[in-house]
């Protein structure tokens, strides 16, 4: 039993890091995007031994040192617990909900067929429905403790959008739990493996179009990420649910925004794209459609398996920082309407319309 | 059966002790300076103008109440969706049902006005 505790430790430990690694590459994506979007360089001047980095040494090491050195102050009136209770709530959830997501297939090592997942569970989806939800908490928290009566708007305002895309979510995730009939990634995953006709990979996007245009429309509203992010208002309310919180708290916040863009990625990847397969990779090789074989390692073909997770990941983050700096923010009620009045009807739609199809076909 | 839920154990472990360091670095840290104008409210430059415990508007309790009656809905299609291939026609045409009532219900609140002005 130690050892499975040791196994998963390590695996655990290994994609908390894998995250803080995306959270930091996420943010400076949203700088370098940003600034070349924008005709301009962006940030470039901090460097390590005369090692700039194009900016990564700014966002990774120069940013948190900064967050971690300010004063943490705390404004008059609020319950200090609280104050410091939100930001955790905010940040724990997001953590523990991108561990469910499978990065490899297994790993054959020391006589054990390691599952290449930090939480190998048999209803990985809900729970990480679940943790998403929970980080709701976080932000009526963060309102609620700040007493600043525009924080706590921001925060009311934040969690009801929240609630409303959680909707649209739970539904487009519910026609790809019936296209493969399990709630479990890893066995998602591996059901892309297989070939369409012989030659075409059966990614998930190929049987459910639409539910990955709801995904990403109500993942990136869920996020409360531009052109959704009414709730955090840059330019209106200055930092919104987060305005009263400084130093190590504010880093959390903004940590747990990329994070969750690295989540929304992660579950794009495993349910639509295929997660970590490569097309024509299976555990021994490359089999082209051709009959054209390639033997490979083993630990070949899980690192290579491992690297086209994260080069899926990172340009799914890519993406949504890329539509951040494209589209202007939509008002409060156009975004409310679009929740309930859209995204809502049209899921529900779509689930009814796969259940059709897929009968039909089976019959 | 519980054994599988020892890794998502180990997980909560993991990331409440990285949150907690965050939380306790903060403390340690950054210099603690206060002043009485670092407590107020931050309202752009003026003077804070009033408590934050002061009413809001109650369309946000409307729409929680909403969403914890479509939440109940997409909770009960999750067990149907993952078995529905068992349940053949028989089963969609129960949970059809079980969809049209309350899109229904959605269809009254919309043009009740219950999700204007949000």
């Amino acid at each position: 039993m130690w050892v499975e505790i040791g196994i998963a430790a390590i695996k655990t430990g290994a994609i908390l890091g894998v995250v803080m690694a995306l959270a930091g590459v996420f943010g400076w994506f949203e700088r370098k995007v940003s600034a070349y979007m924008q005709d301009r360089v962006g940030a470039n001047r901090c460097s390590v031994f005369g090692f700039a980095g194009a900016g990564l040494i700014n966002t990774i090491m120069a940013d948190p040192l900064k967050f971690a050195t300010k004063e943490d102050f705390v404004p008059a009136g609020v319950d200090r617990l609280l104050h410091t209770l939100a930001p955790c709530v905010n940040f724990f959830p997001v953590l523990v909900a991108f561990a469910a997501i499978p990065f490899g297939d297994v790993l054959e090592a020391g006589g054990r067929s390691i599952n290449l997942q930090a939480v190998p569970l048999n209803v990985g989806v809900l729970y990480i429905l679940a943790m998403v939800s929970l980080s709701v908490y976080g932000v009526v928290l963060g309102g609620w403790a700040s007493n600043n009566r525009f924080s706590l708007l921001g925060g009311i305002r934040g969690s009801a959008q929240m609630i409303s895309y959680e909707l649209a979510m739970g539904l487009s995730i519910v026609a790809m739990v019936m296209t493969y009939g399990t709630l479990d990634l890893q066995t998602m995953v591996r059901a892309q493996g297989h070939l369409i006709g012989g030659w075409l990979p059966a990614w998930g996007v190929l049987y459910q179009p639409l539910a990955f245009l709801l995904f990403l429309t109500a993942g990136m509203a869920e996020t409360k990420r531009s052109p959704f992010d009414l709730p955090e208002g840059e330019s209106e309310l200055v930092a919104g649910y987060f305005i009263e919180f400084s130093g190590v708290k504010y880093l959390m916040f903004f940590m747990t925004d990329f994070i969750e863009v690295a989540v929304v990625a992660g579950l794009l990847t495993t349910m639509f794209f295929g997660g970590w397969q490569v097309p024509y990779l299976m555990r021994d090789g490359f089999h082209f459609p051709l009959g054209v074989t390639v033997a490979l390692p083993h630990l070949l073909v899980v690192a290579l398996q491992i690297v086209s997770f994260l080069l899926k990941v990172v340009f799914f983050g890519w993406l949504q920082c890329l539509i951040r700096w494209t589209l202007p923010r939509i008002r409060y009620d156009q975004l409310m309407g679009l929740g309930w009045k859209g995204l809502l009807p049209v899921s529900l739609a779509n689930v009814l319309a796969t259940a059709v199809v897929i009968l039909a076909w089976q019959a | 059966m519980a054994e599988q839920y020892l890794p998502a154990l180990v997980t909560f472990c993991l990331a409440g002790g990285l949150v907690a360091t965050f939380a306790v670095l903060g403390k340690l840290l950054g210099p603690q300076r206060s002043t009485p104008l670092k407590g107020d409210a931050f309202e752009c430059g003026n003077p804070p103008s009033g408590s934050a415990r002061e009413r809001f508007p109650v369309r946000f309790y409307l729409t929680a109440i909403l969403f914890i009656v479509f939440d109940v809905e997409v909770v009960f299609l999750y067990p149907w969706a993952v078995v529905f291939r068992q349940l053949g026609w028989f089963g969609f045409a129960e949970m059809l049902v079980f969809v049209a009532v309350l899109a229904i219900a959605l269809l009254y609140v919309w043009k009740k006005g219950a999700l204007e002005w949000e």
